[in-house]
């Protein structure tokens, strides 16, 4: 009888018992999950058997045969047959072996033909050192190459700014193409030709179009497909500084392990959170990390002389010496903090200028939408579903927001979440779902029912049931008739037509009819009737018996988070300042040109006394900063987080910006960043304020801030406190095999250097510390022994796929209220009406281009369109425009307006004028215009609420208008 | 001797129209097989111990009997018709498509009546073109007719037919492969199971059966299980379509009852070899089967005798094998073809048979070593059925493994003479 494997988890527990069934391994019993595949669960049991083609999420194709073992009869059996473990279900008594003779032969011979064409080109290859392929052939025992032949040769593809392409590695395991096209959707990419030449890619060289390419490199095996940024600062994995952090480019919080070295990061991959991101991450995400080392960092405090001096360098102490003059001075100040900021950075400048002077850094309309969607949330009944919990809905309406823009990983969770009533299909026909091709071959193109409904296309309206195009009004009405179909007390809509209205009686069967219903809507549309409609129809579901989930994209990391601390909006720090009362303006993270239109934050800038500004960015408002401090970056920073979902997430500072050598020869990374927190913990002692604020270490503000809000409480178990040691060791952010540490700075010092402190977690900045797999908060990253690649991963997790061993990290904040019956919300929107000679702006989202951060990556930045005006071909056609003409856009000015009351009679205020190419989007409404959100390339206009009304015309060519020159070349750069 | 499949066709001439057809009884089994009920059909077919005539030897009717029936049984169900014959030297289905088609026609939808299937596909191989002229008109005439459509002969039972000519690939034979082609997708093989009763063509139930296995069922219907048992020298029913190639006298294709001894169908129709020539072995049933010698001569060519040596009856047309021509380079162009047709899917199949072929090219180019027919060795068992995603790897491991049993010599030889001897005395590869 053989003995267990090392490392085989024997004393697994299984937690559904009735599932449970025993298998025999080598003559040894073994629990299992009944009917799951048997490599899983070998996998799962602790066993290494190699494989290639399997993936936990995409499934079993039995393409590569790398998991081949025997399977016996029964007892007496001696002789088996093999068969592969991915492709056979653990049936109750089943006799396996892993270790038969020839099986192993066999797997053993899987290596060799795979390596048959493999260029062995690991010295040269980005995957090296946590290369799949690497690790298999170790697994299998291949060391001795028999075959002399040639090896064959492809041509490489330039797949755009993101993905590397290098085919002659390819072991054609597909599992490219099936996470590309099955999982993802995406077209552009696929297998071509046949036999040993099976090419990869797409028909011709160009961008890959899906926003999840980034995923490639994780899926692929081996090196076909690599992080291309990371190629251009490359670093092998055991080099690479980690910590667990979360993402900051929008709402989802999916969780990362950012890496770097010498200071700057290299590369973000994907940290498995099963609650979560699961598996993978959008390429915003992935490839937004580059800002980090962007050119426009603040890398040490400027301060401004007196009123129109230039802003000069300025040591830490200068600038606080400076601060603390001006706050002890009995100045008046209010702090506004920023929805980008961690909850402790936020309550650190809350805890600076008190509760009553904090500002949320919001516009007025967004701090409502944002209040609203909290509120909606809380008051319930409908519960906020996590991205997993997503994709097991089974029925979902998409009301006003373009996920695949503002949140594309929701998006990928409604690709998977389309599946679930066809799935039924295959089970009733006793197919296991994770017999993929099986599975996608009895669903055929059958969906579960999806309906979206946009202010323009969508990148999944290919995989929606029914699509509805209209400005926001028309959005709200029907998501109000939607919920009125499903509960009658919800309030009716007036004047609805027929054709709303029979689509809203559709939905409402839908939703009606499902087990998981859920409504996605979010602060896309920037309108309060969307997302109150969006809440009536999730409402209208659970009070009729159906328990719907609510979900709101919101657009920034810690959005959520922020409006949990409170604080008004913009326009109530300016009536404040306006007052006279207040000299200070504190604003941290936060670039207030993004946020509202630039008149507003001019006036709201000219007439403060001293404006401080801590962001680690340079932009439009820390240009007229009298003292500018350099904050740290998600990566150089711990915090917490809070997700739209309302989840708590801690991240972790990766590295410490410029280290302690002052003469690194990177000279540009050195400076005094440091974390906003840190900041404002000295200039509150500076300043005299608040001894209760001495804090030492980031625990210390989240105990505060707990103890502050109430509802933030669970904050602190986001991930164990900074004193959390395992055998009293702290968790290394180094590889075990880091190289160079004490040779990194030799032309500064011959001496190491001591490896700097961390108070703030229980991680350290070092090679030294616990060897073994941390609280799965605290996975700096995935590596296990004779496990290099990402695939080490499932030695994290008791069920291969499953949650982390010891749970999904995060916290949720947000329950509903039960048992409570909610009020309808009443406020329905009438139908939208167009406006002679006026256009309503409406925002398009690009998830190349809308985000601040990620914009400054250069790859991002390649990949976002260029400012445009999209117009319905029949609009611009009126307008005498053709595609390629530029257009003249005079933006109404309405700061005065009532916010529910664009009836579009009142005259023009001021007469902003902009030049912009046409762009055709048939589906826009007559009488609306597209606007891309938040693009840099669009100067002031990134700042201005969408939607907006504003006058268009064609620009006559040469002809130039007052102020138009200027405005025109902002536009276009 | 009853020919009743190949009755109607007299090789060089027009196949009979519908009307030519009906006069020789023509579509009378289709009557009477609508006056049955299905399950009659079904019964009808498994008593006549009908035995798929792709290759493998399936029983037709228990194939059929996996397929879903009655009311709540998912639709549309699928009838799809094998055409796509690419097993090397095997142009058996091609008499039978380009000689009779309106034979096909009934039997596919005598076949597709017995499943209930509502649609039925043709899938012939791309460069049949004859065959697709000659298929397309039938199944406009069986349309004219109201063999085809709504409500057939005034039935309760209507069926669409539809032809489809392949673009063209080994692959698409394997009836998984064939039905991801005809959905559009990859010629790529699919996993069992499910098998295609139950997730076929577009995810519904599809039976694919082989043409010649289809045209049996007009007489089946006609004459009975009992007549056309007793047609067969064997226990499985009916006649065969035997071939032959290679250097024989009379190289051709014979209708012969099931079980025919392999000397018979060699020495008497074939016309023993072509003088001066000797035989040394053959394959029995396409590329895919193993070698027989002299010594299996005397075997009956059905599929539980043929198995008993070794081999398999496979489509039984069978390759012959002379001393003139080079074993190894018979062997070097028959995993040329497997490993060119390999779709690309499983490691082994891809790799495998691509380094088998490079083997087999050194061998013959004079850089064999003493190792490689170890290493082919190991790959005949390496790419064993079970091993692989599907029969083509196994198959295409069939010939050298019974190649390198039997003409071990000639591989030696190859090695030790640092080249091909039949080249260097002139022959060439002739195959």
């Amino acid at each position: 009888m053989k003995r267990a494997a090392p490392g085989v988890n024997t004393a697994r527990v299984c937690k559904c018992e009735a599932d449970v069934t025993t298998i025999h391994i080598d003559n040894r019993p073994y629990p299992a999950k009944d009917g799951e595949n048997l490599l899983q669960e070998c996998l799962s049991l602790g066993f290494n058997l190699p494989y290639f083609c399997w993936h936990p999420a995409l499934g079993s194709v039995g393409a590569c045969r790398q998991c081949a073992i025997k399977q016996f009869k029964n007892e007496e059996d001696k002789r088996g047959k093999i068969v592969m473990a991915c492709m056979t279900a653990a049936k109750d008594g089943i006799r396996i072996s892993i270790d038969d003779p020839e099986a192993r032969e066999f797997r053993a011979s899987v290596a060799e033909w795979l390596m048959v064409n493999h260029p062995h080109d690991c010295p040269v290859c980005d995957e090296g050192g946590e290369c799949h392929l690497q690790d298999m052939t170790v697994m299998n025992g291949h060391v001795y190459r028999r075959h002399r032949g040639r090896k064959r040769t492809f041509h490489n593809q330039d797949l755009g700014p993101l993905v590397n392409h290098e085919m002659n590695r390819c072991i054609q395991c597909y599992r490219c193409t099936r996470f590309y096209r099955d999982y993802a959707g995406g077209r552009d990419f696929d297998a071509l030709m046949l036999r040993d030449q099976v090419y990869f890619g797409r028909y011709q060289d160009g961008v890959l179009e899906s926003e999840f390419s980034g995923n490639l490199v994780e899926v692929c095996p081996t090196g076909v497909f690599t992080d291309k940024t990371l190629k251009r600062h490359y670093t092998r994995k055991w080099d690479l500084q980690t910590a667990p952090s979360v993402c900051v480019h929008c709402g989802l919080g999916c969780n990362t392990i950012p890496g770097e070295r010498y200071g700057t990061l290299r590369r973000i991959r994907n940290r498995f959170n099963g609650a979560v991101n699961g598996y993978f991450l959008c390429d915003r995400g992935r490839y937004g990390y580059e800002f980090v080392n962007s050119g426009r960092r603040i890398r040490q405090p400027l301060l401004r002389k007196h009123g129109t001096a230039p802003l000069q360098l300025a040591s830490k102490r200068d600038a606080l010496q400076r601060l603390g003059e001006i706050l002890s001075s009995g100045a008046r100040a209010i702090g506004i903090g920023s929805p980008r900021a961690s909850i402790e950075a936020n309550f650190a400048l809350r805890t600076l200028v008190g509760r009553d002077q904090f500002y949320l850094g919001l516009s007025e309309r967004d701090s409502r939408l944002l209040a609203s969607i909290l509120d909606i949330l809380k008051k319930g009944p409908a519960r906020t579903p996590s991205l997993h919990e997503v994709e097991l809905a089974d029925a979902v309406l998409v009301l006003g927001e373009d996920v695949a823009n503002t949140a594309s990983r929701l998006g990928l969770a409604l690709r998977q979440a389309v599946r679930r009533q066809p799935e039924k299909m295959a089970i009733k026909m006793g197919i296991p779902l994770w017999n993929d091709h099986a599975v996608r071959e009895a669903m055929q193109e059958e969906r579960g029912p999806l309906f979206i409904a946009t202010m323009a296309d969508t990148r999944i309206d290919d995989i929606a049931t029914r699509t509805f195009r209209g400005p926001p009004d028309e959005l709200g009405r029907l998501g109000f008739a939607v919920a009125h179909a499903l509960d009658p007390t919800a309030p009716q809509v007036p004047d609805l037509s027929s054709t709303i209205q029979t689509l809203a009686e559709t939905i409402a069967e839908k939703l009606k009819a499902a087990e998981r219903p859920l409504v996605i809507s979010g602060m896309g549309c920037g309108d309060k009737a969307v997302v109150e409609a969006a809440a009536n129809v999730a409402w209208a579901l659970c009070n009729t018996g159906h328990a719907a989930g609510l979900c709101y994209a919101v657009p920034e990391c810690n959005s959520l988070g922020a409006a949990m601390l409170g604080g008004d909006s913009l326009e109530s720090a300016l009536e404040a300042m306006d007052d006279g009362a207040v000299d200070t303006l504190i604003i941290m993270e936060n670039d207030l040109y993004r946020r509202t239109d630039a008149a507003m934050v001019d006036r709201l800038l000219a007439v403060t006394r001293h404006i401080v500004m801590i962001d680690h960015i340079e932009h439009a408002t820390s240009a007229k900063a009298d003292v500018v401090l350099p904050a740290a970056t998600f990566a150089e920073a711990d915090g917490t987080l809070v997700n739209n979902e309302g989840r708590a997430q801690r991240f972790f500072q990766v590295f410490v910006p410029g280290n302690d050598i002052k003469d690194d020869i990177r000279g540009d990374v050195t400076g005094d960043i440091r974390e906003s927190w840190r900041w404002l913990r000295d200039i509150i002692v500076a300043a005299g304020r608040g001894d209760d604020a001495r804090w030492s270490s980031l625990d210390d503000v989240t105990a505060a801030c707990a103890r502050a809000i109430p509802n933030l409480e669970p904050i602190l178990h986001a991930a164990p406190s900074s004193d959390f040691r395992i055998d009293s060791q702290k968790i290394p952010r180094e590889p075990h095999r880091y190289s160079g540490r004490t040779a990194m700075h030799a032309n500064v010092s011959v001496q190491e250097p001591e490896q700097p402190g961390d108070p703030d977690s229980p991680l350290s900045f070092s090679m030294e510390g616990y060897p073994g797999n941390p609280p799965p908060s605290l996975i700096p990253r995935f590596w296990a022994p004779g496990w290099n690649s990402v695939q080490a991963l499932n030695k994290f997790q008791d069920e291969v796929g499953g949650p982390l061993k010891g749970g999904d990290p995060g916290e949720r904040l947000i329950e509903p209220m039960q048992g409570k019956k909610v009020a309808y919300f009443q406020n329905v929107p009438g139908g939208f009406k167009p406006c002679a000679g006026e256009w309503l702006l409406l925002p398009m989202h690009h998830v190349f281009g809308s985000e601040e951060l990620s914009i400054l990556a250069p790859a991002i930045a390649e990949l976002s369109p260029q400012p445009y005006l999209a117009l319905n071909p029949a609009d611009a056609s009126d307008l005498g425009l053709a595609a390629g003409d530029e257009v003249q856009l005079h933006l109404r000015q309405r700061t005065d307006a009532p916010a529910d009351g664009l009836t579009g009679t009142e005259p023009m205020a001021t007469a902003e004028i902009y030049r912009l190419p046409v762009r055709f989007k048939p589906e826009l409404l007559h009488g609306t215009a597209g606007l891309p959100a938040g693009l840099p390339g669009l100067g002031v206009l990134a700042g201005i609420a969408l939607p907006a009304w504003g006058e268009l015309k064609k620009a006559e060519k040469g002809i130039a208008e007052k102020g138009k020159a200027e405005k025109g070349k902002q536009v276009e750069e | 001797m009853e020919t009743p499949l190949t009755h109607n066709i007299s090789p060089g001439k027009e196949p009979p129209d519908l009307v030519q057809y009906e006069k020789t009884g023509g579509y009378a089994a289709l009557r009477k097989a609508l006056t049955m009920s299905p399950a009659e059909v079904q019964a009808a077919v498994k008593e006549s111990n009908l035995r798929g005539r792709g290759g493998a030897g399936f029983p037709t009717a228990q194939k059929w009997s996996f397929v879903p029936m009655g009311d709540d049984a998912p639709r549309p169900k699928y009838l799809v018709c094998n055409a796509d014959e690419m097993e090397p030297g095997t142009f058996k289905d091609r008499l039978l498509l380009e000689g009779d088609p309106h034979q096909l026609v009934e039997g596919i939808i005598i076949s597709a009546y017995a499943i209930q299937a509502d649609v039925a596909y043709v899938f012939l191989r791309w460069a049949y073109k004859l065959a697709a002229r000659r298929m397309e008109r039938a199944i406009a005439e069986a349309y004219r007719d109201g063999y085809l459509g709504k409500n057939i002969l005034g039935s309760a039972y209507s069926l669409e037919m539809y032809l489809h000519v392949s673009a063209g690939r080994y692959i698409c034979g394997e009836e998984t492969a064939l039905l991801n082609a005809l959905e559009g997708k990859r010629a790529n093989p699919r996993a069992k199971p499910p098998y295609p009763q139950v997730s076929g063509l577009w995810g519904k139930p599809t039976i694919v059966n082989n043409v010649e296995t289809l045209c049996n069922l007009p007489h089946i219907l006609n004459h009975g299980a009992k007549w056309f048992k007793s047609l067969s020298r064997s226990g499985d029913g009916g006649t065969k379509l035997y071939g032959a190639s290679g250097r024989v006298k009379n190289p051709g294709l014979w209708e012969l009852p099931m079980g025919t001894p392999l000397r018979e169908i060699l020495e008497e129709h074939a016309g023993g070899m072509r003088d001066g020539y000797q035989f040394r072995g053959l394959l029995p049933g396409g590329a895919s089967t193993d070698f027989v010698t002299a010594d299996h001569l005397d075997v009956a060519m059905d599929f539980d005798s043929m198995q008993s040596v070794g081999s398999r009856l496979g489509t039984g047309a069978m390759i012959v094998l002379d001393d003139k021509t080079c074993p190894v380079g018979m062997l070097l162009n028959l995993e040329h073809f497997f490993a060119q047709e390999s779709c690309g899917w499983c490691t082994p199949c891809w790799s495998g048979l691509s380094w088998i072929e490079e083997i087999l090219q050194d061998m013959e180019e004079g850089r064999g070593k003493t190792s490689d027919l170890e290493l082919l060795e190991s790959h005949t068992h390496l790419l064993g059925p079970g091993h692989t995603f599907c029969a083509l790897a196994p198959g295409a491991a069939e010939p050298l493994q019974s190649g390198l049993k039997y003409f071990r010599d000639d591989f030696e030889r190859h090695i030790h003479e640092k080249g091909c001897p039949w080249r260097e005395h002139g022959q060439g590869m002739q195959m």
